[in-house]
């Protein structure tokens, strides 16, 4: 229960570990003292500020900002502090305001480290101060309690710190001032307002609500990067030190991203004709995330546009049913040619609903297409088609993507726009090539044809998630017990990018599936014991996926156990199955392995309308990514990953 | 420059210049009358909850809710649920954006509608409004005020309609007692 105080009024803080969250509106100076039991601030060092932002158990902004959130650690405090004192003061020489008086009055809140307000403090009746002791922090009786003060000073802050009973109060006022102009000079330039989108409507949340870091230097980007002395959060908070601000000139940019190329926009359009689309047209830190994001935006679009015209189709023939139908029971419609008029109208109202529907698809698909023409030969390996150009300057990459491709997702009524299917990296869940005869439509293929389909199908995913990991981080391992996939797993094999030889044979199975279960045993008792230190060094951290061939062939009971539980367990720590398999072969096991075949994401060898999308749930088609006939692209990039994988191993 | 609507009022969406309006926001915002007497600062939390229904020749085709932000066509969201109100004096607590062009051709009227998910009559509100904003602009086209709130716990409020090529927004006003919108359909019938 949050305690609104008074001027005077104190109460106890149930812990020590506390921020103390400030907002003004416009960007002020945080900072704090510390004093012994009688009240007296024992040298400069007894002063956080934004030039020395960290003292032990304590610590404040860097910066002006509009917003502070300073930290403390009243258990870590040095020996003798018996009161902290939090002062705000108005920066000087930064052109902003020289009294409290015309800003909105300053709003403090001492809530827990998880953001729950234990006291909160408005400091009201403020005129000619620039600078104002807004709390206490003091121990009583081995307890810390909080008192709201509001003593402003019109002196500024080396009137403040000189009644603090500091000798140097002028001269450390002036090194702030001095740290605070010296921190907005070193920030970069905020970017162009961007333009309020639906869902940002109601930014104006509570006082505390978390606003971008501040830019000065680099803040901190690793946690390597402590500052000198140890700061009370280190372990948990999220960054109290890179505190919060706004108002003052804020970089949005995030410090390890500094490159990435603005944001395309789109050129103006003349009136009347739609913009011009842009590949990256979409929001994100990198071109990546731009584009994966463009990707889901084209798909729920596409999703939503068909949706429409669906639903006014339906209706355009439900009405003209209803209508044909009273045009039945009206006796008087059987006479002359009354009924065939009244049908002719229901129909061209029909006709009329539906051309109007189809009109406003074919715009959205125009559009939809034309976007698609730019995005696609934008997009980078991961998430490109195997006939993208991109392919052919590939380079083994250093950073895990975003997300990779496993195809093409088309529905009937836009059989001339394919939305790539994404999903994020690392996978989330195992996949399952279906070889089945009932996956492959058409009578045309046996089953020894649909097995290798979807063994090739299988090579070329796994290939795809191969190239798109940094060497090391992706292994692959194969079980084929019966042999019969090795001419379609030979690029696989030849230019060595599995991480050994497919298993073959029943004691082959038993001895892949036993080497993941123990990596999964031992990265999981890692990690619930919280010592992933403590691995065995044998054992690589690389993700992993089992390519399963010819289920349940070559399995015994002790191995479809196993593999049931790495289904479950694996994915967590970052084994994953890929099954190439027709379900009615595993028939004999009966619904003991429905919950595996649940748990992967099916997808087909040849085009299949299985996937539903998360909007309206219609049935999309999917089209297995495919290699250009008589391309070596394939090859060619395999070739480039064992290399890569050969000297990494080195 | 914002038209205040009274009940039954009509104004056109057509813009002054002529153009036609593309997305427009309805919002809605109130605030709890303030409790008498002793203990008079304990918060009193009002659920109102704003809906759009989507008609289609006088058959609901489709609705957006609190548990349905987004029609399927993706034409008419919902910026979220707003349990207590009051967000902003005078803001709007809850919001459904409309995007007027991709709205699907046969839907030719949408209504909005004000429940109260927690019960309370708007005898418990007050400041209560719901305006209509372009969203390209930001401009406030038309504001409508819930005046005098009666023993009742649910307001059909407006509707935004086709008329021609464009659309027109009527002030609706219209008492009715429901939780959610399902309660309010035969109530909303007669102004279509």
């Amino acid at each position: 229960m949050t305690a609104e105080l008074v001027r005077g009024q104190n109460h106890p803080l149930p812990r020590t570990r506390l921020e103390v969250r400030v907002s003004a509106g416009k960007p002020i100076v945080a900072g704090a003292t510390l004093s012994d039991d009688q009240g007296a601030v024992r040298g400069i060092d007894w002063v956080a500020h934004p030039g020395t932002p960290v003292l032990p158990g304590l610590e404040v902004s860097r910066q002006a900002a509009a917003d502070h959130r300073l930290a403390f650690d009243l258990d870590a405090l040095p020996q003798g502090v018996d009161r902290v004192t939090v002062l705000l003061a108005l920066p000087q020489g930064t052109g902003g305001p020289a009294r409290f008086g015309v800003l909105a009055a300053p709003f403090v809140a001492v809530t827990g480290l998880d953001g729950s307000e234990v006291a909160s403090y408005t400091i009201t009746g403020l005129d000619s101060e620039s600078a104002v002791i807004a709390l206490e922090l003091y121990r009583r009786q081995d307890a810390w309690k909080v008192r709201a003060v509001g003593q402003g000073y019109a002196g500024g802050l080396a009137a403040l710190l000189a009644d603090q009973g500091l000798t140097e109060a002028a001269h450390l006022a002036d090194s702030i001032h001095e740290a605070v102009v010296q921190g907005l000079a070193r920030s970069v330039a905020p970017p162009p307002p961007r333009v309020p989108e639906a869902d940002r409507t109601r930014q104006a949340a509570a006082p505390g609500a978390t606003q971008g870091p501040l830019g000065p230097e680099p803040p901190r980007q690793e946690p390597t990067v402590a500052p000198q002395q140890a700061s009370p959060y280190d372990a948990g908070a999220p960054d109290a030190g890179a505190s919060l601000a706004s108002g003052g000139p804020i970089d949005y940019t995030h410090p390890g991203r500094r490159s990435a190329a603005p944001p395309p926009t789109a050129a103006p359009a003349p009136p009347g004709a739609p913009v011009q689309p842009v590949a990256g047209d979409a929001t994100g830190w990198s071109m990546e995330e731009r584009l994966y994001n463009q990707v889901w935006g084209m798909f729920e679009d596409l999703a939503r546009t068909v949706a429409a015209y669906r639903s006014a189709v339906d209706f355009a023939d439900s009405r003209r049913e209803q209508e044909l139908d009273k045009i039945l029971s009206d006796p008087r419609s059987r006479i002359g040619g009354q009924g065939d008029a009244a049908r002719a109208a229901a129909e061209a109202k029909h006709d009329q609903l539906v051309n109007q529907a189809r009109a406003a698809l074919d715009r959205d698909l125009t559009q939809l297409i034309a976007e698609a023409e730019v995005v696609e030969p934008a997009l980078p390996p991961a998430i490109a088609r195997w006939d993208n150009p991109v392919w052919h300057s590939y380079r083994v990459p250093m950073e895990i993507p975003m997300a990779v491709r496993l195809g093409d997702l088309h529905l009937p009524e836009s059989e001339s726009l394919r939305v790539p299917m994404l999903v994020r990296l690392p996978l989330e869940r195992g996949l399952w090539i279906d070889s089945g005869r009932s996956a492959v439509t058409g009578a045309l293929v046996d089953a020894d044809e649909s097995r290798r389909l979807a063994l090739d199908t299988a090579v070329a995913h796994a290939a795809r998630l191969l190239a798109v990991y940094p060497p090391g981080e992706f292994s692959v391992h194969v079980i084929d017990a019966s042999g019969s996939g090795a001419p379609a797993l030979a690029p696989l094999v030849q230019s060595g990018v599995l991480a050994a030889a497919p298993a073959v044979g029943a004691a082959g199975v038993a001895d892949a599936l036993t080497r993941l279960t123990r990596r999964v045993d031992l990265v999981q008792m890692a990690v619930r014991a919280g010592a992933p230190d403590s691995l065995p060094p044998d054992l690589d951290t690389a993700e992993h996926l089992l390519i399963v061939n010819d289920f349940p062939h070559g399995f015994d009971d002790r191995a479809v156990t196993q593999l049931r539980y790495l289904a479950d367990e694996g994915p967590a720590v970052g084994v994953h199955l890929m099954m190439v398999a027709d379900r009615e072969d595993a028939a004999a096991y009966g619904p003991l392995l429905d919950p595996l075949w649940r748990s992967l994401l099916r997808l087909t060898p040849v085009p299949d309308d299985h996937l539903a999308d998360p909007w309206v749930g219609h049935a999309w088609t999917y089209e297995p990514p495919r290699v250009p006939p008589g391309s070596q692209v394939l090859q060619q990039v395999l070739t480039q990953v064992g290399q890569a994988r050969h000297s990494w191993n080195r | 420059m914002t038209v205040n609507l009274t009940k039954g009022q009509a104004i056109s969406l057509q813009k002054n210049d002529g153009g036609t309006l593309s997305a427009v926001r309805m919002g809605l915002g109130w605030q709890a009358a303030p409790r008498r007497g002793l203990f008079g600062s304990r918060t009193r939390e009002i659920d109102l909850d704003a809906s759009a229904v989507l008609f289609a020749d006088k058959q609901p085709v489709d609705v957006v809710f609190f548990r349905h932000l987004v029609s399927d066509d993706g034409s008419v969201r919902h910026t979220g649920d707003n349990l207590v109100g009051g967000v902003g004096q005078g803001g709007d607590d809850e919001a459904i954006l409309v995007d007027l062009q991709r709205v699907p051709v046969h839907i030719d009227q949408i209504v909005f509608t004000v429940n109260s998910f927690t019960g309370q009559t708007f005898q418990e509100v007050q400041n209560a409004f719901c305006r209509l904003v372009d969203e390209t602009n930001g401009q406030e086209l038309a504001r409508y005020t819930l005046a005098g709130g009666g023993p009742y716990t649910a307001q059909i409020m407006a509707k935004v309609h086709r008329t021609g090529t464009g659309w027109t927004m009527t002030a609706l006003g219209t008492a009715a007692n429901g939780r959610t919108f399902q309660d309010l359909m035969p109530a909303i019938l007669p102004h279509l």
